[in-house]
């Protein structure tokens, strides 16, 4: 029995210690959602159908309705679908104001004096707070017995409006991705500064492999997919370039994907002669702006996935474990039987692999590739991993943990857009958020004692 | 209140260091349970106990690495409360740990002044410092140069740098942990009365060791500790060796080294001409099954280097190895792990263990490939073996996920044994396997070894440690510069005296 709690309770705390940082991701969360609280109503065709349906619980039959709308194209969405609602329904319309307030006055006179005066009015809500409206039985006598609707308002932040959140894991999906492989990396104490470089590279390499063998914006769906594929692996033998002179020859993790960062970067930059390349066929969006399942995007969807294989990888399989050891202690590892060179090489590879898949998902976003994508995108794939928990010194680390760690800083980014903080202030608080959030990792291996660890 | 206390409280001399009702827990563990200790001057106290008895512990509460959960501590009979090392330093405490506090790209004086540089016109004092030094190493009749690199000393030398240090910072206690667990005799005995000069400078030294018979040379006093309690402190000539490890067990052993019934069969692993460089040449012999074949010499004989060419973890020049009448190619660990050959290293915590994994990982480690489905590592069927492992090696770890690095020396090693012996190898190579481990231990690694060779298997020990190298071998093979330099095959007849005499040459 108290084995038994003593091993939830070792589970529990093996469960914060790995994945603690979950906690300051809910908080940001719900600071966020506190802080851009705000006025929600709909908008367009939806407006219209909940404005409709009120209007035929509310409106007495035979009376006739006028739909107001303001300019753009929401308005104009809301104002054909309330006609065909309202006609649907059989209500009679009688007329559609799109415009401004002085279109709706002459509208109403016109119809006032051809005794069609509307018993209702059907707005949007930008339309409802004209004066004229709100006002209206004090504006036209004549017309002080309509009824006017309007779409309701509820509070709501801002941050958690669906179209928010989607906008945040589009955000971070390149980077989350490129992550996975970067905590590989950083398990075996190694580090990977090319992946940037590689994102770019990738992303260039695909499009021109469009543009000039795959026949241009003409290109099929196959020879699109053959020439991402093509990057992909390209950037996979990059990765096992970099791992090779690690394991061979020694060479610091740091310095060997340094030189594969500029190597890749001035490639990139040869390629696409410096520009942009946009000869694609528009259908290459289909992954980075397409939606599946419940209409999620499909990025999100292959991130997700991504996530789940390399979790499991890391976590029940004998490579897993491999990784992990040969971060942990290299030659007790090697003295163990394990092949750390072949283990070594591979999650250089992989993580190339990932940077160039994710130059394929930042050219299907963008619809193009150029040698300027991916910059600086090293530094924030290693703060996502660094802030998800997983140790420089190797040996530690949690793919789901980085997953948060990726998430911590799409959400502050994101936060900050939306509470109008300036873009340079941005950078100060994340790099400051970054470091507290290592910061908090340490004090609470130490066990909350602020004093610790080496002291003098 | 007994005549003998109230005699000793009439001793005129305060004592150096008096530590009471001392304790400590860890999550789990109980480390220490109400220790005394009293230190003299001119005193060398020896404290012995098992692993795990709480040594360590005790010797790193006094150096302010660790803070006790209660009890007191007086230096110079005025209480005084050690919250860190500066604290410990400042009240003339210095532990000298088993692994060395040096820099070893800098030189001797600047190692024993790091940190607190004599400085004059803010420049360095370069001479000041040198004749410190020089006038420390006369004292304590040493001869080096101040100016040597750390890294380029041996050992010994590194250790009396460190002693120096300790005297440079005025210590009067000094800590010594198993000050003599790399050291050849000659350099034991150059200590020794590096010690004796401590002594007669009225220094009092803690002096923590395995190693009995040096004890009793060289203590005054011993302390015995088990699970964390005292269990008596005499003067020497109250104890003898059999008494010690009694007290250190807590029961009565009859031998130090089990008996077997020693049936070797055929020859089973043949090794031809195994040639690296300069350190081994050219070596040649043969392992019987059942049998146990002890592998000494002196340090840097090249045992260990042959060890590791077996086993693959360097590459060999040249030569074969054999097993059962195949001959095997061993290019790497992996190679030599698939062919049923294991190598538990000398450096247990460096090559043997992923200090910062879990028991499971470390024990799972060279085994996963039969623990695994499509790569999937059935986590189950891992856990069960790993408890049958704790139950029969008796290991004693609160839970499987327990950080290699919490346990104590004997327990790791227990670990170590058991990832091994999951793989169930044809030929197990020991490096030192009893090096820093407590008197129980070693007895249950010699019945594991034995009952290993009563399997069939090949065994090679590695030792250093004469009397275990006779007492467990059937065959001892000595060896010199890289070369077998002579074979006892009777070991029952054989002398400490015989050995040496084929290592020195």
């Amino acid at each position: 029995m108290a084995g038994n709690r003593g091993r939830m309770g070792a589970a529990g705390r093996r469960f914060i210690a790995d994945y603690g940082m979950i906690f300051v991701l809910l908080l940001l969360c719900v600071y966020y959602s506190v802080a851009t609280l705000n006025v929600q109503y709909p908008t367009g065709s939806e407006a219209a159908r909940q404005v409709v349906a009120e209007c035929r619980e509310r409106l007495p039959s035979g009376d006739a309705a006028l739909i107001v709308a303001h300019h753009g194209q929401d308005a104009s969405d809301f104002a054909r679908e309330a006609e065909a609602g309202l006609k649907a329904a059989g209500v009679e319309v009688a007329g559609v104001v799109l415009g401004d307030p002085s279109a709706l006055r002459l509208e109403l006179e016109r119809l006032g004096a051809a005794g069609r005066a509307p018993k209702a009015i059907l707005a949007t809500r930008e339309a409802a707070e004209w004066r004229l409206i709100r006002n209206i039985g004090e504006i036209l006598p004549a017309s002080s017995g309509v009824s006017v609707f309007c779409p309701e308002s509820h509070r709501w932040p801002d941050f958690l409006k669906r179209n928010n959140l989607l906008a945040v894991a589009d955000r971070i999906v390149v980077i989350a991705i490129v992550a996975i492989g970067m905590t590989m990396v950083i398990i075996t104490a190694g580090i990977d500064l090319s992946v940037g470089s590689l994102i770019a590279f990738s992303a260039v390499m695909a499009t021109r492999l469009i543009r000039d063998a795959a026949g241009a914006a003409n290109a099929s769906a196959a020879g699109m997919v053959l020439c991402c594929l093509a990057a992909i692996v390209a950037c996979g033998i990059v990765g096992v370039f970099s791992g090779l002179m690690v394991t061979l020859f020694s060479v610091p993790p740091f310095i060997a994907t340094l030189a594969m960062m500029l190597v890749a970067s001035g490639t990139a930059y040869t390629l696409a002669a410096g520009q942009s390349i946009y000869e694609v066929p528009a259908s290459i969006d289909r992954l980075g702006r397409g939606t599946s399942l419940f209409g999620l995007p499909n990025t999100l969807i292959l991130m997700a996935v991504l996530y789940v294989v390399a979790h499991v990888m890391m976590s029940r399989t004998a490579l897993g474990r491999y990784v992990y050891a040969t971060g942990g202690n290299r030659e007790a590892a090697r003295l163990s039987g394990v092949p750390v060179r072949r283990v070594i090489l591979f999650v250089y590879a992989v993580c190339g692999a990932l940077a160039g898949l994710g130059g394929v998902v930042q050219t299907s976003q963008l619809q193009s590739g150029a040698p300027t994508y991916g910059l600086m995108y090293e530094l924030y794939v290693i703060a996502a991993v660094v802030v998800g928990g997983t140790s420089l010194s190797g040996g530690q680390g949690k793919i789901l943990g980085t997953l948060i760690g990726a998430f911590i800083i799409a959400v502050i980014q994101n936060g900050m857009n939306l509470t109008g903080v300036e873009s340079y202030t941005q950078n100060i608080i994340l790099g400051l958020v970054i470091l507290a959030a290592v910061l908090l990792d340490k004090l609470k291996q130490r066990g909350w004692r602020l004093r610790g660890g080496e002291s003098g | 209140m007994s005549p003998m206390a109230e005699s000793a409280t009439a001793a005129p001399p305060a004592p150096l260091l008096e530590m009471t009702g001392i304790d400590k827990s860890f999550p789990g563990v109980r480390a220490l349970a109400g220790v005394d200790l009293v230190l003299h001057p001119g005193e060398v106290l020896a404290v012995v106990g098992e692993n795990g008895a709480g040594k360590s512990t005790l010797m790193k509460i006094l150096g302010g690495a660790y803070l006790p959960d209660s009890g007191r501590i007086s230096l110079n009979g005025k209480e005084t409360r050690i919250l860190n090392p500066v604290d410990a330093r400042r009240g003339g405490v210095a532990v000298i740990y088993q692994e060395f506090n040096l820099i070893p790209r800098m030189t001797v004086r600047e190692n024993i002044f790091l940190g607190r540089e004599r400085t004059r016109l803010g420049f360095f004092d370069r001479r000041s410092e040198t004749d410190e030094v020089k006038r420390i190493f006369e004292r304590i009749g040493v001869r080096l140069d101040p100016e040597a690199e750390c890294g380029d000393l041996s050992v010994a030398q590194q250790q009396t740098v460190e002693i120096a240090k300790a005297l440079s910072l005025d210590a009067r206690i000094i800590v010594m942990d198993e000050p003599t667990a790399a050291l050849t005799d000659q350099e034991v005995e150059r200590l020794f009365e590096i010690i004796r000069d401590l002594k007669s400078n009225r220094i009092g030294v803690i002096y923590i060791s395995h190693r009995l018979d040096e004890v009793f040379r060289i203590a005054d006093t011993i302390m015995v500790l088990r699970d964390g309690q005292l269990v008596g402190a005499r003067p020497v000539s109250q104890f003898n060796r059999q008494s010690v490890i009694e007290m250190m067990v807590g029961r009565r052993i009859e031998n130090e080294f089990p008996k077997r019934e020693a049936e070797t069969g055929g020859e089973r692993l043949v090794i031809r001409n195994l040639t690296r460089g300069t350190s081994v040449g050219g070596v040649s012999f043969s392992v019987r099954a059942g049998e146990i074949l002890g592998l000494t010499g002196l340090v840097g004989s090249g045992r260990t280097e042959l060890a590791r060419l077996i086993f693959g973890a360097d590459a060999a020049d040249s030569g074969s190895i054999s097993l059962d009448g195949r001959e095997l190619r061993i290019r790497s660990p992996k190679d030599a792990i698939s062919c049923g050959i294991c190598l538990l290293t000398e450096d247990r915590k460096t090559q043997g263990l992923v200090l910062d994994h879990s028991v499971r990982d470390n024990f799972g480690l060279p085994n996963l490939s039969g623990f695994s489905t499509w790569g999937f590592v059935r986590e189950r069927e891992e856990s069960e073996a790993l408890a049958g492992f704790v139950e029969k090696l008796r290991i004693k770890i609160p839970h499987h996920e327990e950080v290699a690095r919490n346990l104590s020396g004997g327990n790791q090693q227990k670990v170590v044994l058991a990832k091994w012996l999951q793989r169930d190898c044809k030929v197990i190579i020991f490096d030192e396997p009893t090096r820093g481990i407590d008197v129980g231990a070693k007895y249950e690694i010699y019945t594991l070894m034995n009952r290993l060779a009563e399997d069939g298997k090949c065994i090679i020990m590695i030792s250093s440690e004469l009397p275990e190298a006779l007492g467990m071998s059937d065959r001892i093979l000595v060896m010199r510069g890289g070369r077998i330099a002579g074979e006892i095959a009777d070991v029952p007849c054989a002398t400490q005296e015989q050995v040496m005499h084929m290592a020195v040459g």
